[in-house]
């Protein structure tokens, strides 16, 4: 788990050029990281090559927080 | 000066599209000859191509079925690693005036002309964004501005590519992809070559420069387009038409 948020941290720094320390399990991508839609579609696909695995686009719209893309992996891998 | 580029033409095999192919294979880009019907055809425009040092590959697909372009796309994509330039080309006629008009008719010419462009540039638009870079050219119609009786399915196919251009452009612009359309007006094919010499002459009337282009004229503007000189161009529509709209 901690490894998988750690992960995802490292991902979303790069992607999205934000501090370290404001990425909790409850930020989230829209209002706490000022990401834009396009962004978390482009979060998801990084994810997507990590993790190697497949994320729907029906599931990718219900991931709105770090914990969200947490829990996702997690319970999918 | 498209060295090293890979480009994706749909509808490849004959008229605008063979032309495209070729013009961008002349200027040194690697060629993904897109066709539906005829095989022969196709395999003739990617041995000129290969004849000028280019790699082509030539793949069928109908770009109406998703499934299709999906296998399109991905069989691009694995044998030359990336796409840079997709031409969204394919295009087909089924005329009559609205009251004579079948429904299957309407729904043929709005699949292969509109849909098309929807399920090709969603399909490409993940591994564009990847890349940071990408051009994608929509053939649209003098017609999709002007209007033209007896060709409402391909009137509203073509004039929907200029209004799914200029979305695709807001959306796709923060991640170096460009969408363009090219407005092309009577233009010497095979789609042309069937109206009779009274429709053509009433044609040429409207056409300030007095003549029907020729598939060069249409394929030089997209290899511009395509080109690094406009790179500072999105969501435009280019009429190639000899001043039918101004």
């Amino acid at each position: 788990m901690a490894d998988i948020f750690e992960r995802v941290k490292k991902i979303i720094v790069d992607r999205l050029d934000v501090e370290e320390e404001k990425i909790t399990m409850e930020a989230s991508f829209k209002d706490d990281l000022g990401a834009d839609s396009l962004d978390i579609v482009e979060l998801v696909m990084e994810l997507e090559d990590e993790f190697d695995m497949e994320i729907d686009d029906e599931d990718a719209e219900k991931i709105s927080t770090v914990g969200d893309a947490v829990e996702y992996i997690k319970s999918h891998q | 000066m498209l060295n090293s580029k890979v480009a994706i033409v749909t509808g490849a095999s004959r008229g605008i599209g063979k032309e495209i192919a070729l013009t961008l294979a002349e200027s040194g880009a690697n060629v993904v000859i897109n066709y539906v019907g005829n095989q022969e055809r196709a395999e003739e425009v990617a041995r000129q191509i290969r004849e000028m040092g280019r790699e082509a590959l030539v793949i069928q697909a109908d770009v109406s079925d998703s499934k299709q372009v999906d296998n399109l796309i991905s069989t691009a994509l694995s044998h030359f690693g990336k796409v840079d330039i997709l031409v969204n080309n394919a295009g087909i006629t089924r005329d009559n005036l609205i009251m004579r008009m079948k429904e299957e008719d309407w729904d043929k010419v709005i699949a292969t002309n509109l849909k098309s462009v929807f399920l090709l540039s969603k399909a490409i638009s993940r591994p564009m964004m990847k890349q940071r870079y990408g051009r994608i050219i929509n053939i649209s119609s003098v017609v999709g501005v002007l209007g033209n009786p007896g060709q409402a399915n391909y009137v509203a196919a073509k004039s929907g590519v200029i209004g799914l251009t200029k979305t695709l452009a807001r959306e796709l612009a923060t991640r170096g992809i460009t969408v363009n359309a090219v407005a092309p007006g009577y233009i010497e094919t095979d789609m042309t070559t069937n109206l009779s010499e009274d429709v053509k002459s009433k044609l040429l009337d409207q056409i300030p420069l007095a003549r029907l282009g020729t598939p060069k004229d249409v394929a030089n503007v997209v290899k511009f387009l395509v080109s690094d000189q406009a790179s500072y161009m999105t969501g435009q529509v280019l009429h190639v038409d000899g001043g039918m709209v101004m």
